[in-house]
């Protein structure tokens, strides 16, 4: 029986971080081996580059629960890739638009180029959006019920 | 529009005849004035059957990607908007283009019997087009409707010309025009998000997935499509859930992003009528705005927005705070 005195369990938002191997991750990396701090609730997945995530990706993990969708690249000019993350700015400039012309809460999408010294910004970068996104609450327009866990 | 058909059966036989092309491309009279279908005619008895008029709204091009690859050349009447479907396939190195001889044919807007219907016109035997008129004969008598209120959604705003042509016919000048395709984009884009969001939930719900938008769409060209895998998770054929139809309906719009023509052929086959040209035509407005203006189809070579990049190109965050304008 739950209990109905308790006070309400603050909202933690599931956050997916698609983070390029050669930049981001390796400062994800960076900001954990310098013990900089960002929220555990933050789930990287780790992409060969930045235009690696496909429209599709970003969805997918909506469905499954994300309240927050960001990704990370090398800085423009700093690809691995030579030119992968250029694609990849296009994209989604054009996807996460389109996504607020539908109505998604234009704040539950990023983009932020992390370089891999840069695990300090990483850290920031992560805690700042987490903020941004538990302000705004549960991601309700773009989820699939039938995945939701019972209450 | 009369004459323009009888010149066209003239060059079709003559075609046929000679033995230039092995077929034509065209569209058969169907059961009633306001069916007329895509068909392929092979022989000259065959193009009894021949029919252009008002409601040969379907784009051909489509059909050529497998059509082509038969033996011979293949004859095909393209209107202004369809000559765009065809470059662009032409340029996917779906079509190509030796093999084709390409009729464009002109094109004074076409009807909606849909719209006719809307109006209280039923059991239509003809139909005849006189300036801005529509006279309708019924099996009830005679009607009269105002021409730019029962045609196609697509020739409301369509300014195309013909971009593909090896040779032409031309009866009626078109008169120009000057009208703003995103003038719906722009209210919805005026809306809030929770107005936007109630619009699309609403239009959205009506899809059932009969993926018809998809199979007549030119730009939706793949032989195996992302939605027919099983393990998409949206394959079923019938939606169980709000977010098969978003997933749909974005990621289809993505993909065809920087192709589609805006050929309109979308929104005229929804049996629900949900208006899809809104969701291509946001896409094709971002880019024009971002990237520099862009119409697919225009030409059979080059960039398109989404293979190219600059230097300098806007950063995401920065098309949501200036609302990508
Ligand atoms: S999405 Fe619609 S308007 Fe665009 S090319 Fe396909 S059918 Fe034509
Ligand atoms: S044609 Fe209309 S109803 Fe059919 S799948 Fe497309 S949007 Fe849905």
């Amino acid at each position: 029986m739950q209990d109905v005195t308790t006070e309400k369990k603050e909202f933690t938002p599931n956050i997916v971080a698609f983070c390029c191997n050669w930049c981001s991750y390796a400062g994800a990396d960076l900001a954990g081996s310098s013990r900089l701090t960002y929220p555990a609730n933050v789930k990287i997945i780790r992409v060969p580059c930045s235009c690696r995530v496909n429209p599709m990706f970003v969805l997918k993990a909506f469905q499954r629960g994300a309240d927050g969708v960001i990704l990370c690249g090398c800085h423009p000019g700093d690809c691995h890739y030579v030119t992968g993350n250029y694609y990849t700015r296009r994209r989604m400039a054009l996807l996460y638009s389109f996504l607020n012309y539908m109505g998604i809460e234009k704040e539950r999408t990023r983009v932020e180029w992390v370089s891999a010294a840069e695990g300090a910004r990483f850290a920031s970068v992560m805690n700042d959006f987490v903020k941004t996104v538990t302000e705004l609450g549960e991601n309700k327009r773009l989820t699939d019920l039938r995945v939701k866990e019972g209450e | 529009m009369k004459e323009v058909e009888l010149k066209m059966l003239d060059r079709a036989k003559a075609l046929l005849e000679s033995g230039e092309v092995a077929r034509v491309v065209g569209w058969k009279k169907g059961d009633f004035c306001f069916d007329p279908a895509p068909a392929v005619f092979e022989t000259v008895e065959e193009l009894d059957g021949f029919v252009y008029d008002w409601f040969c709204g379907a784009n051909l091009s489509k059909y050529l990607i497998q059509i082509a690859k038969k033996e011979g050349k293949t004859a095909v009447f393209l209107k202004p908007c369809d000559t765009y479907s065809f470059n662009q396939l032409v340029k996917e190195h779906r079509i190509d283009r030796e093999k084709v001889y390409v009729i464009a044919v002109e094109c004074l807007a076409k009807l909606d019997v849909e719209k006719m219907k809307a109006k209280g016109v039923s059991m239509i035997e003809s139909v005849e087009v006189v300036d801005k008129e529509v006279r309708v004969k019924t099996a009830y008598g005679e009607e009269t409707l105002s021409k730019p209120e029962v045609i196609l959604t697509k020739c409301e705003t369509c300014q195309k010309t013909h971009q593909a042509k090896d040779e032409e016919i031309i009866v009626h000048e078109r008169p120009e025009r000057d009208v703003n395709r995103f003038a719906e984009v722009e209210k919805l884009e005026a809306m809030t998000e929770d107005e936007r969001f109630a619009f699309w939930r609403n239009e959205l719900s009506k899809c059932i997935r009969c993926n018809a938008c998809r199979n007549v769409c030119p730009a939706c060209s793949c032989v195996k499509c992302v939605f027919d895998n099983p393990a998409s998770g949206i394959a079923a054929k019938a939606n169980d859930d709000k977010f098969e139809e978003q997933l749909f309906h974005i990621i289809r719009a993505f993909h065809v992003a920087g192709r589609c023509t805006d050929c309109g052929e979308c929104s005229r086959v929804c049996p629900q009528n949900i208006p899809l040209h809104l969701l291509n035509r946001k896409f094709i407005k971002d880019i024009d705005g971002l990237y520099g203006e862009f119409q697919a189809g225009e030409t059979t070579e080059g960039k398109t927005p989404l293979t190219s990049f600059t230097e300098g190109d806007v950063e995401p965050k920065d098309v949501f705070q200036g609302e990508a304008k």
